[in-house]
């Protein structure tokens, strides 16, 4: 009798514990995101990494000892000691971690030298200076490389020279127009703004009081920078530096379009060639080195950052800023600041319109104007018959997919990111909270293009419930969706932890449902984060190159793959008519977003 | 009938223990205090009342339902608990007017939208704020603030209202007019009310009974009366006498001789104890509380009194209190209305030791001493001629 009480306690305990469990939204919403997770991250990464180890069917035309289906370190053998290591492996590495740190060392310089210029000196026209160093960031990065190419074309690959050697009649060398050096320079004025952006915030939040307090006991200017600032800003710009390598070695228009024609191929390039080659298992080995690479540097920030990155957030109130005065230099800085910015951003911006008007490129006269690429019908004699992009069916389904791709992708992925956000912050004490922290923050350590390869084999065929994605739109989202969580989990836990936990319970005493709560309390009171990570992801998408490439079909063909599909032909002006449309595209989004929604920029980049 | 009856509460918060075994009963239309210095789980148990804290161990009934059971790990959810809750923060949704605020929890039980109005401008106007109505609570001061927190709170006419630390973070003006505001509600609502402060006057002025916290229990649970008069452990008592309150300890040993008479040795006053003596050991150390209305003044010598020098006076219009010193301690006294006293003047204090209490310095638990009166007459009750006892 007592023992048949004690077991309908067991069971009632157990039934309600579990009803109880299941109940709270953070352990409900944080399993189905730890599925979603896994399914999407964890199981792609850990099948890719156990096909490397296979023979596969194919193998059995390069060797006899192939075994389809067998364990091997035949891939690996092959990517890392063979006689094709060098050029598969090798070289691109050392290409990859060389623009990777002078990329990152570059974009250092420019962004925290602009960030202190801005944010704690007197310098006038600061809004200018600062829109400008936007500017590159709503661009793709190739487009940089097109009008450096623009520029500085030279006869190797044919077609017509640069401005530069129509206007001097020198032809630039080999190491100017292509490969490492335009490599760097494009890489590096993209991705400055990171550093702009992340460095900027840091030293706002940081309180002048902490500098004054240094020049009290009489620390000179440079001191002060040198003993006070830069410490206190040391975490902001490592992790900058940390993202941005990790975005230049994964990097694949740039190297595509400036490197493969002189042979100078990155670990992304030589993934996409391998890939395209059917050398599927060699490209997965280099897409696994390249996570590695990257999980490592990350590794590494965590040890040098981690105990410090504290007193970031520490430094709190920016009660009344005093700026450092720049006496005599306040205008000369101003103007080189806007006229490098102006150079870096607007200058190429134009050129590139002004050469889609250009019936023959490098032929400057007024009888040289078309609009042939803007409208004109299909003539043989230009671009073997490639009509004006407006008459295209070709960009206006590529208009179509990108725009589709680009607001279905940003709404998910934001609303996602605010989702997470909330178990993030409201589940730190329960592993639950920990691990989606933890698990949404891998896809930042998958490279774009490793990501595609493991999605290209991943959804080729049915699984599960799931069909067979590979050549859909959704496809697109999905994988745009995973690759920014980082980004917009971050924003999203980042916004939710200001929230008082209180505002939530009081809703829920008066009897709200979480879902009630999240419609009416949470997301109003998270608008301007959400709009951020929209904003953010949106301009993200309608530049993805890395990402999609190799996940392209004819039918599922985007604005940035045709642009690329046209650059890589040589089609310039065609080329230039997109990217104008893409670049309107952006700025007109970011416009409404900024004005309309309130959105900022840097609370989503910020984010890591 | 009792509105809540809480049996055998245990909670822990991130594994550390912060409520042990909370046994208590609220009756309906009670005005119950949780007070307590802050981290002694007043809180938590409020939060667990509420719902929004699991119980390990133990049971809670509400109005005669099960609420939460911790051996069954039952758990109901707080909105069918019937109650409400004003947050020390208030935690007013700051996207929302006011009336948005008040009418939220009438919108979520889908209430037609004329009852919803009906009711939120009932509530708004027995808060004294309708004219508030179409206000963000960012447009509002911290009092206004706080009508709208409680104005929501009960908009849903609740069977018990909790409210956690409501005034603290009030101004000392706002504190006294929001503290009538309450004890006028209780009075018009007649629900039950869940009180948590650390604030001692708040809980003496307002509520109908005082459950006191230390380490995660209940140490007393007195009416405010008896609290004052009588606290069960040096602990409460000291608590209690923080605060402006300048509770006087004086710390003493019993004494006693081969004839089984004993006293009480401070350094002030000898104090010769009644009773067999049998409860009492020779070097036991007592602790002894003194009220600083407890202590007399006069100007001339009297039976009994211990002749003491004014070291400052502190007059705050209908009190002043008296700083003296005697045999190298510092003692308070209060005297109603003004009184004008030159440092250095001798006076002549008496304690009134029936309102003494006195405790086991050890343990800190109160000891029940039976004080001589004069003449070692038993039995005598002094009533009579509290000035006067003789050694």
């Amino acid at each position: 009798m007592a023992n048949k009480r004690a077991l309908t306690v067991r069971s009632t305990r157990f039934y309600n514990g579990l009803t109880n469990w299941l109940r709270s939204p953070v352990h409900l919403i944080g399993l189905a995101a730890l599925l979603f997770l896994a399914y999407t991250i964890a199981w792609p990464v850990m099948k890719i990494l156990y096909t490397t180890f296979l023979w596969r069917q194919q193998d059995v035309r390069l060797t006899g000892e192939a075994n389809p289906g067998h364990f091997t370190l035949y891939h690996w053998t092959r990517v890392l000691a063979s006689d094709m290591s060098m050029n598969l492996f090798y070289k691109p590495i050392l290409n990859s971690l060389g623009v990777g740190f002078a990329v990152s060392a570059l974009s250092m310089l420019i962004g925290c030298g602009l960030a202190w210029l801005v944010v704690r000196t007197n310098v006038p026209w600061k809004k200018t200076i600062a829109f400008l160093a936007v500017i590159p960031y709503l661009l793709p990065s190739w487009i940089i490389s097109q009008a450096w190419l623009t520029f500085f074309k030279n006869g190797k690959i044919g077609g017509t020279p640069g401005i530069m050697e129509a206007l001097l009649h020198v032809s630039p060398p080999d190491w100017l127009s292509y490969g490492f050096v335009p490599i760097v320079v494009s890489l590096s004025i993209h991705d400055s703004v990171f550093f702009f952006l992340i460095v900027g915030a840091a030293l706002s939040s940081m309180n002048s009081q902490l500098e004054e307090a240094a020049s009290v006991t009489g620390a000179a200017r440079w001191t002060i920078l040198r003993r006070i600032v830069f410490p206190l800003v040391l975490p902001s710009i490592l992790s900058g530096f940390i993202l941005i390598f990790t975005k230049a070695i994964s990097s694949y228009g740039v190297p595509a379009l400036l490197g493969t024609p002189v042979n100078f191929y990155m670990i992304s390039t030589m993934l996409y060639s391998s890939m395209r080659s059917r050398l599927t298992t060699e490209a997965n080995v280099l897409s696994l080195t390249l996570m590695i690479i990257s999980m490592l540097t990350i590794y590494l920030n965590q040890r040098v950052v981690g105990r410090r990155k504290s007193f970031v957030t520490v430094t709190g109130k920016d009660s009344a800023r005093t700026l450092t005065s720049l006496g005599r230099w306040r205008y000369p800085a101003a103007g080189t600041a806007a006229v490098v910015m102006i150079l870096i951003s607007v200058v190429p911006l134009l050129v590139l319109l002004f050469q889609s008007f250009m019936l023959k490129e490098g032929v400057y006269s007024l009888s040289n104007f078309t609009t042939h690429y803007w409208w004109g019908g299909s003539d043989p004699d230009i671009n073997t018959g490639e009509k004006g992009v407006l008459h295209n069916d070709i960009f206006m389904l590529a208009l179509k997919n990108s725009l589709y791709i680009a607001g279905v992708a940003s709404v998910i992925a934001a609303v996602i990111g605010l989702v997470l956000g909330y178990v993030v912050a409201r589940g730190r004490q329960s592993w639950i909270g920990r691990m989606v922290d933890q698990v949404s923050f891998l896809p930042y350590l998958i490279p774009g293009i490793s990501l595609a390869a493991i999605y290209i084999s991943m959804f080729a065929k049915p699984t599960l419930i799931i069909p067979a994605l590979y050549g859909t739109i959704t496809l697109l989202i999905l994988i745009t969706v995973v690759k920014e969580l980082p980004f917009t989990v971050k924003a999203g836990s980042a916004s939710m932890m200001q929230i008082g936990k209180e505002l939530e319970e009081a809703a829920q005493i008066s009897g709200a449902s979480w879902f009630t709560r999240f419609r009416r309390i949470l997301l109003p009171l998270n608008q301007k984060s959400l709009m951020s990570a929209f904003l953010l992801v949106f301009i993200g998408a309608m530049k993805e190159m890395e990402l999609i490439i190799l996940l392209i079909t004819p039918r599922t063909e985007t604005l940035t793959t045709i642009t690329f599909y046209y650059a890589e032909k040589g089609y310039e002006q065609l080329t230039n008519v997109i990217l104008m449309i893409i670049i309107a595209i952006v700025i007109t989004v970011y416009f409404l977003a900024v004005k309309f929604g309130k959105a900022d920029l840097t609370q989503g980049i910020g984010g890591q | 009938m009792n509105a809540i009856e809480l049996q055998g509460i245990h909670v822990a918060l991130d594994g550390k223990q912060v409520l042990h075994n909370i046994e208590l009963t609220i009756k309906q239309g009670d005005f119950m205090t949780f007070l307590g210095p802050s981290g002694c789980g007043k809180t938590t148990l409020l939060r667990t009342i509420a719902g929004l804290q699991k119980a390990d161990a133990g049971t809670i009934t509400i109005s005669g339902r099960e609420v939460a059971n911790g051996e069954t790990q039952f758990h109901m959810e707080p909105s069918k608990r019937r109650l409400s809750l004003v947050f020390q923060s208030y935690a007013l949704w700051p996207h929302m007017t006011v009336y948005e605020n008040v009418a939220f929890g009438l919108q979520v039980r889908k209430l037609a939208k004329a009852v919803v109005r009906e009711k939120v401008e009932a509530a708004l106007g027995k808060m004294r704020i309708a004219e508030l109505a179409g206000r963000y609570p960012s447009e509002l001061s911290g009092g206004q603030q706080q009508r709208v927190a409680i104005a929501r709170a009960i908009v849903t006419e609740p069977d018990i209202l909790l409210l956690d630390e409501p005034l603290s973070n009030l101004d000392a003006k706002l504190r006294v007019e929001m503290r009538a505001e309450l004890k006028r509600l209780h009075q018009e609502l007649n629900t039950t009310v869940i009180y948590v402060t650390h604030d001692q006057h708040e809980a003496m002025t307002l509520s109908t009974k005082v459950a006191v916290f230390f380490g995660g229990q209940i140490v007393q649970l007195d009416k405010p009366r008896e609290l004052y008069k009588r606290p069960n452990t040096l602990q409460v008592a000291e608590f209690i006498g923080s605060a402006g309150m300048q509770m006087n300890r004086l710390e003493g040993v019993v004494r006693t001789d081969e004839e089984g008479l004993s006293w009480l040795e401070t350094p002030v006053v000898l104090i010769p104890l009644g009773g067999d003596g049998s409860t009492m050991q020779d070097g036991q150390e007592v602790v002894l509380t003194v009220r600083p209305e407890d202590i007399r003044l006069y100007e001339e010598r009297r039976p009994g009194s211990i002749a003491m020098s004014v070291s400052a006076v502190f007059p705050s219009g209908a009190e002043t209190l008296v700083q003296l010193d005697t045999a190298g301690m510092s003692l308070m006294a209060r005297v109603i209305g003004e009184s004008e006293y030159e440092p250095g003047t001798t006076l002549y204090a008496v304690l009134r030791q029936e309102q003494m209490n006195a405790y086991d310095k050890k343990t800190g638990i109160r000891m029940e001493l039976q004080y001589v009166t004069h003449n070692n007459e038993p039995g005598e009750s002094t009533h009579e001629d509290r000035l006067s006892y003789s050694r």
